[in-house]
């Protein structure tokens, strides 16, 4: 099928999501450019179709929030909250991601080719983000399920207060967050990490990465609440 | 016995002189601290005295103003939610809406129940923490969803599926806090809506992952209603606090509707200290939020719903002649399906609670154990055999029962203040019985053209 243009410079972001959500079985397969986004908010939020979409240029927030099934190139920059609360599809990132990178993502994959601000993975609750560069502070706060790569290094408190998701980091990191810890690679780690490289477009070792999981000592209240007084 | 002696009686009293500072309730509670090391955790909302719509009282119709028949003429109680930028309002039949509850605080059965009353009496649902469950979706005709910081269960199809999104901040029994469910009610099927292991104590974030004040947020909603296409209102939601400020903040950022939680609103689960010592009165807070709108000119266009220990269709009179456009009720509803109530009826039967009670240490009337998960009448819990102790229907006639009245209610008053509408009560029929209710409701004292700070 021909590629569909949409000129931000002249359509209103409005029109292109509406289109965006129109009929699955119309969209899917389609190939939507969308060009001089010039930082616009929210593009392509809400897809719910196997749909393509590029974005020749920077994204503003929310680029493709909540998307399912659709894969949305991004090939400058994304601000805040690229693919948050993202259940399905693929988001690739050409440029640097800003704060909140795939914030409580559920599925699907999120490829940053720069670096990502700060929270990135916060709430992550499944599904993969792969980071070519490095991740601000706070990534993976309260991360519930899902991995993680990063090929660069990690700010302070990283995979503070984790659930049951796990964090790949090549370089350094500057300090661990609450109940985070390193623990080390296992078989199945390592074929995860292989996995995650290939499915960014990456080539590291995957056994010079470290593992970050959660220590689970906050799954719990004090255990001697239930005491006798 | 020399006349330097006290007599022994006096003696007695001395030597049993109670402390005001230390005070029974504050020696259990540090006697109860310095056993545990933790802070305690409990259920439902403040139970301390504090200036509410009790303070109030109507001026109803006399000589000077004109009341309507009671009975036979017509008052109105149709509201409208979301009428600002939403292409879908909501059209209630009663400003009286069911607060957001989340599967996980209450079992399904409650859920359903709570749908089904609701749509009977025309009015919203809403979801709570934890996401949307089927029960509720198909019992609900009109279905509010919420928008929280944890997003646990959050999922674009229920935003689809809903019919307004309500982005929450706070609530008013915990504002700047985030939620708790501990382990006990963490079963299979609440653990795997929330992508958490069971059985663990969860701590809901207390912050939006992806948004950091007034102008996020107002990117964050225009997301929301692209992703709705601009059909759905979009309520924010705030717990009681620097209530002036936030509301002109949440008009800012878009909001159709503002939803104030006041310090009495309830919770299944947090820190007793957050309960009782944050947050203003919803008293307080209406007045607050209702200035806000009027220095914004947004008296109208943005709609303001109300809650926090909202209990009688009086509360929801002086609510509505406060300013509200709506209220929301958590507490007063879970007390019509049963909490509280020293029964509860399964199979026909009725059946005594007491046991139930007992068992946590406490009695009916008195119980504040939602976060336990022991409901002993199967209101707030995830226990499979707890949980039928509320059956769906006995639960949609009682709070129908419920709604009903407080909706008779407010138009009894509303009539006999000789309005055709229940919108259009005001500040002007009431007086307070304090000098704090009539300083926070700006109403004059009963009796008096005295309003403390305005004149």
């Amino acid at each position: 099928m021909e590629d569909l243009s949409f000129d931000l410079a002249v359509q209103t972001v409005r029109a292109l999501n509406q289109f965006l959500h129109g009929p699955a079985d119309t969209l899917a397969g389609r190939h939507v450019r969308v060009s001089n986004p010039d930082g616009a908010h929210n593009i392509a939020v809400g897809i719910n179709a196997p749909v393509k979409v590029t974005i020749e240029g920077h994204a503003g927030y929310y680029a493709a929030g909540m998307n399912k099934f659709a894969e949305v190139v991004i090939e400058g920059s994304a601000s805040t909250g690229v693919a948050e609360n993202m259940m399905s599809g693929k988001v690739h990132v050409k440029g640097f991601a800003s704060n909140s990178a795939g914030a409580s993502a559920h599925g699907g994959l999120l490829v940053i080719d720069g670096d990502a601000g700060l929270r990135c993975g916060i709430s992550l609750k499944g599904g993969d983000i792969v980071v070519g560069g490095s991740v601000g502070s706070f990534s993976g706060f309260m991360a519930q399920a899902g991995r993680m790569l990063v090929c660069g290094d990690a700010g302070d408190a990283l995979g503070d207060s984790l659930y049951e998701a796990v964090i790949y980091v090549r370089g350094t990191i500057k300090s661990l967050g609450a109940d985070a810890q390193i623990e080390p690679l296992t078989e199945a780690d390592i074929a995860s990490i292989a996995e995650l490289l290939a499915a960014g477009g990456l080539q590291h070792e995957p056994a010079s990465f470290r593992r970050v999981a959660s220590a689970r000592t906050l799954y719990h209240w004090n255990a001697d609440a239930d005491q006798e007084y | 016995m020399s006349h330097t002696e006290q007599p022994v009686h006096v003696t007695r009293r001395l030597q049993k002189e109670e402390s005001a500072s230390y005070d029974r309730s504050t020696l259990d509670y540090i006697h109860r601290a310095s056993a545990t090391g933790l802070y305690e955790i409990r259920g439902l909302g403040a139970k301390r005295k504090l200036p509410h719509f009790d303070d109030l009282v109507f001026l109803t119709a006399s000589l000077s103003r004109y009341p309507l028949e009671g009975y036979r003429e017509k008052c109105s109680t149709r509201t409208v939610l979301g009428t600002r930028f939403a292409k879908k309002p909501i059209v209630l039949d009663t400003p009286i809406t069911i607060a957001g509850m989340s599967f996980g605080a209450l079992s399904a059965n409650v859920k359903e129940a709570l749908g089904k009353a609701a749509t009977a009496m025309g009015t919203t649902t809403t979801t709570g923490d934890g996401g949307m469950t089927p029960e509720e979706r198909m019992s609900s005709k009109t279905l509010v969803y919420q928008c929280l910081p944890s997003r646990y269960g959050f999922d674009p199809d229920d935003v689809r599926r809903a019919d307004a999104i309500e982005v929450v901040l706070g609530q008013g029994a915990k504002p700047g806090g985030g939620g708790m469910l501990l382990g006990q009610k963490v079963n299979p099927r609440v653990a795997k809506m929330r992508t958490l292991p069971e059985g663990v104590d969860q701590r809901s974030a207390s912050r939006h992952p992806d948004w950091t004040g007034p102008d996020d947020l107002a990117i964050k909603i225009q997301e929301l209603r692209e992703i709705t296409d601009w059909e759905k209102p979009v309520y924010v939601k705030v717990g009681a606090t620097r209530v002036f400020n936030d509301v002109k903040l949440a008009v800012h950022s878009g909001a159709d509707v503002v939803v104030v939680d006041g310090m009495q609103g309830g919770t299944a689960a947090t820190q007793t200290c957050f309960i009782e010592h944050a947050g203003i009165p919803t008293l307080a807070a209406v007045r607050q939020a209702v200035a806000a709108l009027e220095d914004l000119d947004m008296k109208g266009t943005v709609q303001l719903i109300v809650s926090g220990g909202i209990r009688t269709g009086a509360d929801v009179a002086k609510a509505l002649a406060l300013g509200a456009d709506a209220v929301a009720i958590g507490q007063g509803v879970l007390m019509a399906l049963g909490c509280n109530r020293d029964t509860y009826q399964q199979d026909g039967q009725i059946h005594s609670a007491e046991a139930g009670y007992a068992a946590l240490g406490t009695a009916p009337g008195y119980c504040h154990h939602c976060h336990t998960g022991k409901c002993p009448v199967g209101v707030t819990t995830q226990d499979a055999v707890l949980e039928q102790r509320l059956e769906p229907e006995w639960g949609a006639r009682h709070v129908r029962n419920y709604l009903k009245t407080l909706t008779m209610e407010l138009t009894t008053l509303a009539r006999a203040c000789g309005k055709q509408d229940v919108h259009h009560l005001e500040p002007e029929d009431m007086v307070a019985l304090t000098v704090e209710a009539a300083a926070m409701a700006r109403v004059p004292l009963a009796g008096t053209n005295w309003i403390p700070g305005q004149n």
